[in-house]
C-alpha cells in the first residue's frame, strides 16, 4: 500500500497547475515596503477623493497597533510586510478603447479561458478582469447599464459613484474587524463593484477573475456588491496565479449588502497557486468575506470550490438581521501536498425566523491540513432562528489530517441549531471495489469525489459546477493509492 | 471443452505467511464449480489472488484465463476480459447511485473491448431487463451505492450487477451468508440466468445450501492451502453431513 501510494503521489505531480505562466506585460510598481506615505501614494496614484484617503489611513494606523492572529490551525512563517511590492499595474490596463489594449493582456486572459473581448463571448457572463493592482476590463458593462445595473472596477466606481461607495464601504467588515482586513482597508487597489437597482433581476451572470502575475506583490482587492429591495444577482470569482518559489500575499475584502427581498448568489473557485509538492511557494489567503441581509426575507448565498493557495484563512459569513431572512453556504475545499486550510464560515442569526444553512465538505490528501472552522451565533433577541450544519471530511492517504471547530453561540432558547459531522476515507477497498468492475483507480477516485462533493457542486451554476468539477479532478489527480 | 481457467501450483504470501500452497483448478465453460472448505482454508485468498487485489503476493505458479497470463494485469483489466467477483462484504460509495456506477463500469468494459459508450436509453433498457433477474428495486438502484443497504440487499445487488456486467468467469465469495431462504433463491435464480455454454461460475462456499440451487458439475474441498479432493456435487452433501473434521482426520489419516 506504501510503496503503490509513494507512485501514485510521484504521478500526482504530473498533474500539474495549469495556470502557472507568467505573463510579459510592462508594469508599473512602486517600491516595496509599508508607511504612510505608501498608502498615500496608491491613494495618489487612483486619484481617491480626500475621505477615501482618511478611510485608507485611519485603517493603517489601526493596523499598526494589531497583531497577526495566531489561533487558526495554520503554521504560517513569518510574513516580512516591508519585503512586498504594495502596488503594481499593467501599464497599458484599464484604457478606454479595447484596441489600445496590450496584445499580451488580452492573451494572458485568452490562455485562462476568459475572453474579454465582447464579440467573441458566446455565454451570458459579463467580467471584470483584474490583474495584480487594477482592473484591465470590464466587459457589458453598457448594456447592464441599460437597465441601471452598476458593475465596473472599484476604482472605476469611486470616480464615478462615489456616493453610493461611501455609504456601503466599511459597513459590513470595518477595517477594526481583523489584521488582514484592516491591512487591506489600507493598501487595497482595485476590484469589483456591483450595484443592482431595486426591483431587477441582472439578465446575466457577473464574474470576476483576479489574476496575479508581478513578482513580490501582494494583492489586496475589494469587492462590494449592493443588491437593492427585490433585485436578484448571481456573481462568480475565480482566482490563479503565476508558479513562483517564493509566497505571494493576497489580503482581500468582500462586503455584499442584501435588501428586503433581494437575493444574491456568490460563487467562488479559488485556484490560487498552491505552492509545489514539497511546499515550496504558493499564494497565502487571508480574506474576509461577509454578507448582510439587511431587510426582511434578504437571501444570501455562498457557493466555493477551493483548491489553490499554501495557506487558506477564509470564513465567509452572513449576518441574518432581517426577519426571515436566509442564508446558505456551500462549499468544497481541497487541500494536497502541503496545503493547509483553515476556512469555514459565520451565521450571524440577529433576525426572528432567519434560517442558515451550511453544507462543507473538506478533501484532505498529501501531508495536508484541512480545517473547518464555523460559528453559528444566535443573538438574545433573536426568535426562532434554524440552523443545520454539515460537516464532511474525505481522507485520502494517511498523512493528511481533518479538524473540525464548530462553535455554537445561542443566547435565545426558541433557536433551533442541529450539527452533523463526518470523516471518511477513500479506502482500498472502495478503490478495489470500483478496480474489480473495470474502473482504473484514476477514475474511481474522481467518482468517489464526484459522489461525495455532488450536493455541493450541484448547487453551483452551470459553466461554474464544470469547471469546478474538472478542478477537483487535477487537484486530487493520483493522489490516492 | 473450452479452457476458461487455468490454475497451476499457485503459491500466494499474505504478511509473509504462506496462504496458499499450491492450488491447481482448471475450469472450462459451461460448468459451475464449488470450492469449500473451512474457516482459514484460503478460500477468499484464492478470490483476492484470481482478481488482483494488491495485498496477496504471488510467490509461485501460473494462472492464465482465456490463454493469457492473467497475474500479469491489473485488477481493471482482469474485471474487462471478463472475470467478475461478487464481493462477501460490497463496499459503500455515499454519493454515487448503482445506476451511474454501473453506468461507469459497463463503458469502460465496452472501451476495452473498442465500441462507444452504451446509449442512454439502450442502457436504461438494459437495466431495467436486467432488474427482473434479481427482483431488485429500482428505488435502491438510485440510491448511493450499497449505503444503508441491508445485508440481503447488499447480496441482490452484486448479483444485480453481475447480471448487467455479464461475465465470462463469476466468482461468489460466500454469496449466500447472511441470506434468508428467499432472498438465496433470488440469488441463486439469478445466477442460474447467466448460466450460458459460454461462460463458468465458481460459487465460494461454506454450506451446502445454495449449491441446492446452484447446481455445481465440480465441487473441490480446499484445505490449508490445498486442494485436497476434488469430485461431483454429491461431495457437498457428504461434507455437509459430516463436516471438515472429518475431512482434516481423513488427511491426518493419509499422511
Amino acid at each position: 500500500m506504501d510503496k503503490n501510494q509513494d507512485n501514485i503521489l510521484d504521478e500526482f505531480t504530473r498533474g500539474e497547475y495549469k495556470h502557472g505562466f507568467v505573463s510579459d506585460v510592462e508594469t508599473e510598481t512602486i517600491g516595496k515596503g509599508l508607511n504612510e506615505e505608501v498608502v498615500r501614494l496608491i491613494s495618489r496614484k487612483k486619484e481617491e477623493p480626500e475621505w477615501l484617503l482618511e478611510f485608507r489611513l485611519n485603517a493603517y494606523r489601526h493596523w499598526l497597533t494589531m497583531k497577526m492572529p495566531a489561533w487558526a490551525k495554520l503554521d504560517i512563517p513569518p510574513i516580512n510586510y516591508q519585503e512586498i511590492i504594495y502596488y503594481a499595474a499593467p501599464k497599458q490596463a484599464g484604457k478606454r478603447s479595447w484596441e489600445e489594449v496590450d496584445p499580451e493582456l488580452k492573451a494572458t486572459f485568452d490562455k485562462l479561458g476568459i475572453p474579454l473581448d465582447e464579440q467573441k463571448i458566446l455565454s451570458g457572463v459579463a467580467v471584470d478582469a483584474v490583474m495584480d493592482s487594477v482592473s484591465v476590463k470590464t466587459t457589458f458593462k453598457e448594456t447592464l447599464a441599460e437597465r441601471g445595473i452598476i458593475f465596473s472596477s472599484f476604482s472605476e466606481a469611486v470616480k464615478e459613484h462615489p456616493d453610493l461607495i461611501r455609504r456601503y464601504l466599511g459597513t459590513v467588515v470595518p477595517y477594526t474587524d481583523n489584521y488582514f482586513a484592516a491591512l487591506n482597508s489600507a493598501v487595497f487597489s482595485d476590484g469589483s463593484f456591483v450595484y443592482i437597482p431595486r426591483g431587477v433581476r441582472c439578465p446575466m451572470e457577473l464574474s470576476t477573475y483576479f489574476r496575479i502575475n508581478a513578482a513580490k506583490t501582494g494583492q489586496f482587492e475589494r469587492t462590494l456588491i449592493v443588491a437593492d429591495e427585490e433585485s436578484h444577482v448571481s456573481y462568480l470569482e475565480g482566482c490563479t496565479a503565476p508558479r513562483r518559489d517564493e509566497n505571494q500575499l493576497h489580503a482581500a475584502i468582500v462586503e455584499i449588502i442584501v435588501e428586503r427581498d433581494a437575493e444574491v448568489k456568490y460563487s467562488t473557485v479559488q485556484n490560487w497557486y498552491p505552492g509545489d509538492k514539497e511546499g515550496k511557494g504558493g499564494i497565502y489567503n487571508f480574506v474576509t468575506k461577509r454578507g448582510i441581509c439587511r431587510g426582511e426575507r434578504a437571501r444570501l448565498t455562498w457557493m466555493q470550490v477551493e483548491t489553490g493557495s499554501a495557506i487558506t484563512w477564509k470564513y465567509p459569513g452572513t449576518i441574518l438581521k432581517g426577519d426571515h431572512s436566509v442564508s446558505e453556504f456551500y462549499s468544497v475545499a481541497v487541500t494536497n501536498h502541503h496545503q493547509q486550510a483553515d476556512t469555514g464560515t459565520k451565521m450571524i442569526h440577529i433576525g426572528n425566523n432567519t434560517r442558515s444553512r451550511v453544507v462543507s465538505k473538506g478533501i484532505s490528501a498529501g501531508q495536508s491540513s484541512n480545517t473547518y472552522r464555523g460559528l453559528v451565533k444566535v443573538a438574545k433577541e433573536c426568535r426562532d432562528a434554524r440552523n443545520h450544519s454539515q460537516c464532511d471530511s474525505l481522507l485520502l492517504g494517511d498523512r493528511c489530517g481533518a479538524h473540525t471547530f464548530p462553535r455554537v453561540d445561542v443566547a435565545n432558547p426558541s433557536a433551533r441549531v442541529e450539527h452533523e459531522a463526518t470523516t471518511s476515507k477513500i479506502g482500498e477497498d472502495q478503490l478495489f471495489y470500483c478496480n474489480q468492475r473495470g474502473i482504473s483507480t484514476e477514475d474511481a477516485v474522481g467518482l468517489i469525489i464526484k459522489g461525495y462533493a455532488g450536493d455541493v457542486i450541484s448547487k453551483m451554476p452551470m459553466e461554474f459546477a464544470v469547471e469546478a468539477q474538472k478542478l477537483l479532478q487535477i487537484s486530487l489527480e493520483g493522489s490516492v493509492g | 471443452m473450452n479452457e476458461l481457467l487455468k490454475i497451476r501450483d499457485l503459491h500466494a504470501v499474505v504478511d509473509g505467511k504462506e496462504i496458499l500452497k499450491g492450488i491447481n483448478l482448471d475450469v472450462h465453460a459451461g460448468e459451475i464449480h464449488a470450492i469449500m472448505g473451512p474457516n482459514g482454508a484460503g478460500k477468499s485468498t484464492l478470490s483476492a489472488v484470481l482478481t488482483g487485489r494488491e495485498n496477496f503476493t504471488v510467490t509461485r505458479g501460473e494462472v492464465t484465463f482465456k490463454g493469457k497470463n492473467l497475474l500479469e494485469m491489473p485488477p481493471e483489466d482482469r474485471a474487462r476480459e471478463g472475470i467478475f467477483l461478487s464481493f462477501q462484504y460490497p463496499v459503500e460509495i455515499p454519493g454515487v447511485s448503482t445506476v451511474n456506477f454501473l453506468k461507469t463500469a459497463v463503458n469502460e468494459h465496452r472501451k476495452y473491448r473498442g465500441q462507444p459508450p452504451y446509449p442512454p436509453g439502450e442502457f436504461l433498457k438494459m437495466i431495467r431487463e436486467k432488474m427482473e433477474w434479481v427482483d431488485i428495486d429500482s428505488k435502491l438502484l438510485n440510491r448511493s451505492l450499497n449505503e444503508g443497504f441491508s445485508g440481503g440487499e447488499k447480496k441482490k445487488n452484486e448479483i444485480f450487477q453481475m447480471a448487467v456486467l455479464e461475465p465470462t468467469l463469476a466468482i461468489l465469495d460466500e454469496t449466500d451468508s447472511g441470506l434468508d431462504i428467499d432472498a438465496l433463491r433470488v440469488v441463486a435464480n439469478g445466477v442460474n440466468r447467466l448460466k450460458a455454454p459460454g461462460n463458468a461460475i465458481i460459487v465460494i462456499t461454506h454450506y451446502q445450501r445454495l449449491l441446492e440451487h446452484v447446481v455445481p458439475d465440480v465441487v473441490h474441498v480446499l484445505h490449508d492451502g490445498r486442494v485436497v479432493k476434488t469430485a461431483g456435487k454429491e461431495l457437498a452433501l457428504e461434507l455437509e453431513k459430516q463436516g471438515y473434521d472429518h475431512v482434516k482426520r481423513l488427511l491426518a489419516g493419509e499422511n
